[in-house]
């Protein structure tokens, strides 16, 4: 056996080599002993040549869910939200259900781009740039519903603090959702920062890969990039502190939408455990949306080198914890409307569960409580067509979270005579369809044009638990 | 005033910090490194001071915060003060939200328009790696021979102890 206090290396100054930090028991993030030029040539490889079959059949189902849940936009209007099943009573429902739901996908981009970062989990390379795109591509899809929301899209501008001619009369700064307007705009423009600045080594390489129209796009896109470490070092606390900004960013996001509700006085919605209620659904829906788009990007893109199942071992743990947050939140909050011992809010939750939409609410407690459940056991979680499936009914649990939520709290009210009942028309339906044609389109053509894994940065973590990482060289200095 | 350039190639990141470390001990001025992915040491090897763009992320978050609770107390304050649910025109509480969004929103903007200013970097630049494969996987280090007691023959040797891949000598104006 080693003695152990030989294995703990002495901090000369002037050593400078990169001493292997990491435990020799660590696993490789990356499989299939690659060299640098390997990682550059895997993952520039779908960006060359004709894409798959696949990736055709893909872009035409999700192209005609974008026409037709467009078509369906177009229609609505033109003719007005009387096309959607809102009523007096139930006056939030379907869209802002849709708008909770991609915005809470949208969370688990940043919290694997930065609040990992800021942890330090490597494994976190491989994933990173494609949680970022979907990232932004959920937020596009949640800012389309407040947008139609408003029924006239074309004074989208009125959130705007803009000076105007009716008097200034300027926004009113105390309202939540005016706080959103904010929220969602820093949320997309800080996370589209951070996803172009790391995607800047990249497009060097590629730049410097490529020939013709490709090079000179990517060359332009590129800014000059050289790959000097006089940039890198500054680089690399830029990214820092973007991912130290992000942080609480992502938090506030989620925090603010939360508000919507909280600060409202409908019973089930006045509740003080929302901001982290929120904020752990979020994160719990966006990883299990990640799992489910690295599954299929892994297996269409030939990445199964770098998304390893050790990559999606890592995220089904993560959903795990994000997963018992969330259960807890809703024994909490079950509890507390019963031991209040006020009426209207103990009413609200048995409504929940035994009214007319206990359905909903049993999915959602049966899909986002126990499905996670399922990866306490290795060998579930290690099995990908498992993992998969799991992943679906999360996504599906947490969509269900958000109808319970909106619906359930609205449609009985204070007064019996008001209480109604709702069902979404086929047009919300479509709508929804077209955000998910949007989302799937979107992915489907990053993927095609831009590289879907940091190729800087699998770089930097290639030799990260290799046996045969050069240990340092022992250099007699006289 | 026109100065020489030696371009020393590396395979792998543990033998360009050796190497690195070794030239700037033997005093030649390291002109710049250039690698496929940050090389953690580096700028330790190179003597390279801290940046400082830390302050400007700062800075710009504090005026991003203080802009918006002017910007917020003005409008509500003075410009047109309108009473909504009886809630007071001085609502510190409500205007923070939307102060720390805008103030995440220019610390983040400012520090990477900072970094871009600071690095030379803009859209459609021309970008001149001392070799394309820079971007790819090599490693080069960049020296000048500005010293009459510097010679392109004892470098080489010193980096050839580190494991030299490719060695190159250059004329110009500016560093390749």
């Amino acid at each position: 056996m080693a003695d152990l206090t030989t294995v703990r290396l002495p901090r000369l100054p002037g050593d400078l080599r990169d001493l292997p930090r990491t435990s020799p028991l660590r696993k490789p993030l990356v499989d299939g002993d690659k060299a640098l030029t390997d990682v550059t040539n895997d993952i520039a490889r779908p960006m060359e040549g004709r894409p798959t079959r696949l990736w055709y059949a893909g872009m035409a189902i999700s192209s005609t869910m974008l026409i037709i849940g467009f078509a369906a936009i177009g229609y609505q209007v033109l003719t007005g939200i009387g096309t959607w099943g809102l009523n007096p009573t139930v006056g939030w429902a379907f869209d802002i259900t849709n708008f909770v739901f991609w915005i809470g996908i949208g969370h688990a981009g940043t919290l694997i781009s930065a609040v990992l970062f800021l942890f330090r989990q490597r494994w976190r390379t491989s994933v990173n740039r494609s949680a970022e795109a979907m990232t932004l591509f959920a937020v596009m899809c949640a800012a389309l519903f407040p947008l139609i929301h408003m029924g006239r899209p074309w004074l989208a501008h009125w959130p705007l603090p803009l000076p105007n001619t009716r008097g200034s009369l300027w926004v009113n700064w105390r309202s939540p959702l005016l706080w959103d307007v904010f929220a969602i705009t820093t949320y997309f423009i800080i996370s589209a920062t951070f996803w172009y600045i790391g995607l800047l080594p990249d497009f060097a390489t590629l730049r410097d890969r490529f020939k013709g129209l490709k090079k000179r796009i990517f060359g332009i896109l590129s800014f000059g990039w050289t790959g000097s470490s006089r940039t890198w070092m500054r680089y690399e606390l830029v990214y820092l502190l973007l991912a130290g900004l992000a942080t609480p960013l992502v938090f506030s996001v989620h925090t603010i939408v939360s508000f919507d509700f909280a600060t409202s006085v409908i019973p089930g919605w006045h509740t003080t455990i929302f901001p982290p209620y929120f904020v752990a659904g979020a994160i719990f829906s966006g990883l299990s949306m990640v799992l489910t788009l690295m599954l299929i990007a892994r297996k269409v893109m030939r990445l199964e080198d770098y998304i390893t199942r050790r990559h999606v071992e890592s995220m089904c743990k993560l959903i795990i914890g994000t997963g018992g947050i969330v259960a807890l939140a809703y024994m909490t909050e079950f509890f507390i409307a019963l031991y209040s011992g006020n009426p209207y809010e103990r009413f609200t939750f048995m409504n929940r569960a035994m009214g007319p939409f206990a359905w909903a609410y049993w999915i959602m407690v049966i899909c986002n409580i126990v499905t996670p459940q399922l990866f306490w056991s290795r060998k579930l979680r290690t099995n990908l067509l498992v993992v998969f499936i799991a992943s679906l009914f999360i996504n599906l649990g947490m969509w269900f979270e958000r109808f319970t939520i909106i619906v359930t709290s609205l449609h009985r009210d204070y007064l019996p005579s008001s209480w109604a009942d709702y069902t979404p028309t086929s047009i919300e339906l479509l709508t929804l369809m077209g955000s998910f044609g949007l989302f799937f389109t979107l992915f489907l053509v990053f993927c095609r044009f831009l590289p879907v894994i940091a190729i800087s940065e699998v770089k930097g973590v290639l030799r990260y638990g290799r046996s045969e990482a050069p240990t340092p060289k022992k250099e007699v200095t006289p | 005033m026109t100065s020489r350039f030696v371009i020393g190639t590396f395979g792998d990141e543990s033998h360009l910090l050796a190497a690195t470390t070794a030239v700037r001990r033997e005093d030649y001025p390291i002109v710049d490194v250039y690698t496929p992915y940050p090389v953690h040491g580096i700028e330790k090897a190179m003597g390279l001071r801290p940046s400082r763009l830390t302050w400007v992320c700062f800075l710009a978050g504090f005026i991003g915060c203080m802009l918006t609770l002017f910007f917020q107390y003005w409008t509500s304050y003075l410009d047109w003060p309108i009473n909504v649910g009886g809630k007071p025109f001085d609502s510190l509480p409500a205007f923070i939200p939307i102060a720390f969004e805008v103030t995440v929103l220019f610390a983040g903007l400012g520090v990477v328009a900072a970094l871009f200013v600071r690095c030379g970097l803009w859209p459609g630049k021309k970008a001149r790696p001392p070799t394309p494969r820079v971007t790819d996987d090599q490693f080069a280090l960049v020296v000048r021979l500005d010293r009459a007691d510097h010679s392109a023959a004892h470098l080489r040797a010193l980096l050839e102890r580190h494991d030299l891949v490719e060695f190159d000598e250059r004329i110009g104006e500016e560093s390749p």
